[in-house]
């Protein structure tokens, strides 16, 4: 097969798997975006999270206003902490120079570890 | 809403930025435990609320990295028309769950993620 057809198709694989784990649980898919596109087309990481983050855009706008899931939305409770977040994510691209991306991926690794915790007892 | 949930409200969609910022992923992750935990919203509405507040926090990230220069504007497009395929999909199974069940899928899900992350930590 042709390469262009061939990441062709692989692009269109990790846009339809991180979709639907995008709606299925209200995340933006860039946890099986960028590692895809490392391991199955070659990007490299700084690449690779950029062109997620452009993907995650569309895939939360779509997710967001999509025919089922559209009246679900709580829309006050969406800018209580999506504001913030614009914030935090500026603080956190400065961050990412400056601290050990090791320790702090395993301390994320242990943190959402005990909210899943809490979340099967609740 | 009480003043102390705002504010712990405020906290973690602070962390989440800071966590999307650090990993470049939406802070999904943090926003739907933060809307379902703290909140009080059922888990289907805190995952449907979490997408829509995900919007401006990725937009702005987007842009960023485009100004960076790094973003891949056809690869990422791809991905992003045909991810609204899968989110046809996503959707409606999320909608046709009990939403105890829901949670709890969203919770062996989180762990998974955990173990990535573990060995995404490995590799570097």
């Amino acid at each position: 097969m042709p390469s262009a057809k061939r990441s062709l198709l692989v692009l269109g694989g990790i846009g339809v798997a991180s979709g639907f784990l995008s709606a299925l649980f209200g995340v933006g898919g860039g946890i099986v975006v960028v590692p895809a596109l490392v391991l199955l087309l070659g990007f490299d990481s700084r690449a690779a999270t950029a062109t997620s983050l452009a993907a995650i855009g569309i895939t939360a706008l779509a997710g967001a206003t999509s025919f089922s899931l559209v009246e679900h939305v709580d829309w006050d409770a969406a800018v209580l902490v999506g504001l913030p977040a614009l914030a935090g994510s500026l603080a956190g691209v400065r961050l990412q120079h400056r601290i050990s991306s090791r320790v702090l991926t395993l301390l994320f690794a242990t943190f959402i570890v005990a909210v899943a915790v809490v979340l099967f007892v609740e | 809403m009480s003043g102390t949930t705002i504010a712990l409200a405020l906290v973690l969609g602070f962390g989440a930025g800071v966590l999307s910022g650090l990993f470049g992923v939406g802070g999904g992750i943090l926003f739907v435990p933060t809307l379902a935990l703290v909140v009080g919203l059922s888990q289907l509405d805190a995952q449907a609320t979490s997408l829509a507040a995900m919007i401006p926090v990725v937009v702005f990230g987007a842009w960023q990295q485009h100004r960076a220069g790094n973003v891949r504007w056809r690869a990422g497009i791809t991905v992003g028309l045909a991810s609204i395929l899968g989110v046809v999909g996503g959707a409606a199974l999320a909608t046709s769950l009990d939403e105890e069940l829901l949670r709890d899928l969203f919770a062996g899900f989180l762990l998974v993620v955990a173990v990535q992350l573990v060995w995404s930590a490995r590799r570097r």
